[in-house]
């Protein structure tokens, strides 16, 4: 295993952390117009209160990766993906501004505005992450110099606005089962009442996923029939995704997140381990695409940034647990919340 | 071109607005440390409360800081992907090292600042108020050592990708159009990077402006609490530590760091000394021009000048010449990129090696005068604490001096902008010092109306960003720290409740 593929897996690592992370925020966020009650918006907001932003830090570092790692995927999608990203930009700007503004005032329409805004830039946010990731399935035209050369509605094709549509509904059921686990009593009750209608939903549209897949991205198929054990992770995906009732129904929401969040990795992966070894699949023309060998920087600093990932990581992943240790728990009402 | 200065502006437009928040948190965060390490000390509930109201600041400060952070990060590759293709070998690492041992740390402890008082006792509570802290420096020190990078480039070489195999280029290798794309900066010693020449030196002059920041912060509020005569007692400690910490910054940026900054310009990028002071011709006793307006037609600078005091602030030396504009860059410079061009089309050439000589030189001196305003202020200030007037304020003096100091907050703001501009326009035509140029840093995939639209976007939403935060901080001012201490008892360890979370609010 060389240095490249350690990269590889390191930044899919980060982008996996933060799908998982910032994937129930956002579904919390995509949710919140559906809870009516001014006191259950609060608490919806204060279940990802103090862990939001720490969540948002996996899209930055995960970023940083992708630019000192493989810079030339980072400077290419970057630059291709310019209006896209921008909006990207905004609907993180507003969902910070909404989370921290919301509840400074009483006033309804003062808290109505906000609500709006956190909301819609929640489910703009995993739209737009979903319609990036499905242009880079497709793959995107590319020229010799490996720059971008399709337009702003290039990106909007089918495919990708369908898988944008999947990934909302993802991180919907992802941050429902995230509130079902940080709250008690009322909300609970109604949160917990979607889980399996979001469940389902999402399951129908996965499937029909798969099924464009297979049938728009040519690519797909033969990768597959290269490598068929990626069959094995898909099954096991969608029992992991089955499980979830089950485990909520037990009232084990704990279990039924944790069973999300392996869902969410094992969909990552799947996307990993099929589109290995490109960073950037040029279509149509496949020789223009980018590597993990051409878009890489040099060996140096792969080794030198391996050794920063291997001192930081750990320390990280340590006392973000430890976080999540210490807010475990319901989420309730204080006079520092949100 | 349009396409450059729309990626330009929109650059300096984030940026400015983005670095308005983050040396607010760092000095904050520095007065916090010391605020919970005075109530960690004396146990007095005084030093709680203060820590209490200016964390709800700081909470305001951050929150804009992260939401217009994203964006920086992402500029780079959207609008300069030229660059950086050129350059993330070096940098790339840089802002990944910023993203795992600043960000991570900030973010993650800032959620036991903000909404663990209840939930860990003082000492952890102090622990992660220390970490958020750190994790707030560790951010400035890998964002700085990546822009001194590309201030004064040291530790890489360049390399050329041919036929897919990359080559190795010599060293003064001079960047033409054929190699963009394809050449590219790749590390050779990763500390002689860190620690370029200029790394140190602008790396203690921002954080001590970040310090600067924070603690004018502080002494505006409490001043303008001891003018209301609210809060009176708070207003009074919150002024001591913000004064002192103020006053300790303040005197190490205009004594010390100022100086040293300069002198390593003058070293390595004598260009940009030469235009923040307007210095065109090279002559003995090469004199400093306290303020005025360069022309650039005629070469000439108005305003009051001082003779020999630039030489002896550079060199310790009067008559020591700074060298000037009119020879530099050096005719070998010119020669090694145009070759064949006879003297006089080198005289032509060099001016397009210069930055905006009137722009460099007016931000600069905003900078140094402000800078020196303030200077004067915390001595004053200094000097009223130690007859003991500073609190004292039926005397109209006193109520002068206050007043001056509510309005000291913008001080930091403008000398921290007008010293970023400096750096950044005084650099130019480079984006990487004497290597890459701006104009061949761009994306090639973007087009001017796209800048343009995104320009908008942010004008708006920025403009809608900056009046939350003023109506959100003048309504915390407004408000107050809390007085009652009784309804928030702090635990008495932190064992127990680690054990046991609180349940109950």
């Amino acid at each position: 295993m060389d240095l490249n593929i350690i990269w590889y897996i390191l930044v899919g690592v980060l982008f996996t952390g933060y799908a998982v992370l910032d994937g129930f925020d956002l579904g919390v966020g995509a949710l919140h117009l559906f809870v009516k009650k001014d006191e259950h918006r609060r608490l919806m907001l204060n279940s990802i209160g103090p862990v939001w932003d720490g969540n948002e830090v996996w899209l930055v570092t995960g970023g940083g990766a992708l630019f000192a790692a493989f810079p030339e995927a980072y400077a290419t999608v970057f630059s291709g993906f310019y209006l896209a990203f921008m909006m990207l930009l905004v609907c993180l700007i507003f969902r910070a501004v909404a989370i921290e503004f919301r509840s400074k005032e009483p006033w309804g329409w003062w808290r109505k505005i906000w609500d709006v805004a956190f909301s819609f830039s929640s489910i703009l946010s995993s739209f737009l992450i979903g319609v990036a990731m499905g242009n880079l399935v497709r793959g995107i035209p590319l020229g010799t110099d490996r720059e971008y050369q399709g337009t702003f509605l290039n990106l909007l094709n089918p495919y990708s606005i369908f898988f944008g549509c999947t990934t909302v509904l993802l991180f919907a059921m992802h941050g429902a089962i995230y509130v079902s686990m940080k709250t008690d009593g009322d909300l609970q009750n109604l949160v917990r009442g979607w889980i399996p209608r979001l469940i389902g939903v999402f399951l129908a549209f996965y499937f029909i996923f798969n099924l464009y897949t297979i049938v728009d991205v040519e690519w797909v198929l033969s990768a597959v029939r290269a490598k068929p054990w990626v069959f094995a992770i898909v099954t096991i995906n969608v029992l992991i995704v089955l499980n979830i009732p089950r485990e909520i129904s037990k009232g084990r929401e704990f279990y039924a997140f944790l069973s999300s969040c392996v869902g969410m990795c094992l969909m990552m992966m799947t996307f990993g381990l099929t589109y290995f070894p490109y960073m950037v699949r040029s279509n149509p023309v496949l020789e223009n695409s980018l590597t993990i060998y051409n878009a890489a920087s040099s060996q140096k600093t792969l080794g030198i940034m391996l050794v920063i990932a291997i001192i930081g990581v750990p320390i990280v992943l340590a006392y973000t647990a430890s976080i999540y240790w210490i807010f475990r728990g319901k989420t309730t009402l204080t006079k520092h919340s949100y | 071109m349009t396409t450059e200065i729309l990626a330009r502006v929109q650059f300096a437009f984030t940026i400015m607005f983005h670095y308005i928040y983050p040396p607010l948190s760092i000095g904050l965060g520095v007065v916090l440390v010391m605020m919970e390490a005075l109530w960690l000390k004396t146990g007095n509930p005084k030093f709680h409360n203060m820590a209490r109201y200016w964390t709800r600041i700081f909470a305001l400060t951050f929150a804009i800081g992260v939401a217009t952070g994203i964006v920086m990060e992402f500029e780079f590759g959207t609008n300069w992907a030229t660059y950086s293709r050129f350059v993330g070998d070096i940098f790339g690492s840089a802002l990944a090292a910023e993203g795992i041992f600043a960000f991570f740390l900030e973010s993650g402890f800032l959620a036991i600042l903000l909404f663990g008082w209840n939930k860990v006792g003082p000492k952890l509570h102090f622990f992660a108020t220390c970490m958020v802290c750190l994790g707030a420096h560790f951010s400035a020190i890998w964002i700085v050592v990546a822009n001194s990078w590309m201030q004064t480039p040291a530790g890489y070489h360049l390399e050329k990708v041919v036929d897919g195999k990359p080559v190795r280029l010599l060293e003064g290798h001079v960047v033409g159009p054929g190699d963009l794309g394809t050449v590219r900066a790749v590390i050779d010693d990763f500390w002689a990077m860190v620690f370029n020449p200029s790394s140190v030196d602008r790396l203690t002059h921002v954080l001590l402006g970040c310090w600067m920041a924070g603690a004018f912060l502080v002494v505006s509020i409490s001043a303008f609490y001891l003018l209301r005569g609210r809060h009176i007692e708070f207003a009074k400690s919150s002024m001591r530590v913000g004064l002192a910490f103020a006053a300790v910054s303040t005197i190490l940026q205009v004594g010390l760091s100022g100086s040293q900054t300069a002198e390593g310009v003058v070293k390595n990028q004598p260009i940009k000394l030469a235009a923040m002071e307007g210095v065109f011709e090279t002559r003995p006793y090469t004199p400093m021009t306290l303020f005025g307006w360069v022309d650039e037609e005629t070469q000439e600078v108005s305003g009051p000048k001082v003779p020999g005091l630039l030489s002896f602030l550079v060199y310790k030396n009067f008559k020591t010449p700074v060298v000037g504009l009119n020879d530099l860059p050096t005719d070998d410079f010119l020669h090694k990129r145009h070759p064949g061009a006879s003297p006089e089309e080198l005289e032509k050439i060099r001016p397009s090696y210069w930055p905006k000589v009137n722009f460099t030189f007016q931000v600069y001196h905003i900078m140094i005068i402000v800078g020196t305003a303030l200077l004067g202020l915390v001595v004053v200030a200094l000097f009223f604490w130690w007859r003991g007037w500073l609190f004292r304020t039926d005397l109209i003096w006193t109520r002068w001096l206050l007043m001056a100091l509510v309005l000291s907050v913008l001080g930091p703001q403008i000398a921290n902008q007008a010293g970023w501009f400096t750096a950044e326009i005084g650099r130019q035509p480079w984006i990487v010092y004497e290597i890459l140029k701006t104009s061949d840093s761009l994306s090639k995939a973007v087009r001017a109306e796209e800048i343009l639209a995104s320009l908008i976007m942010f004008a708006f939403v920025y403009t809608l960003l900056f009046a939350l935060f003023i109506y959100t901080l003048t309504r915390k001012i407004q408000h107050g720290p809390d007085t009652e201490e009784s309804s928030e008892e702090m635990p008495e360890s932190w064992k127990s409740v680690i054990r046991k979370p609180s349940l109950t609010n």
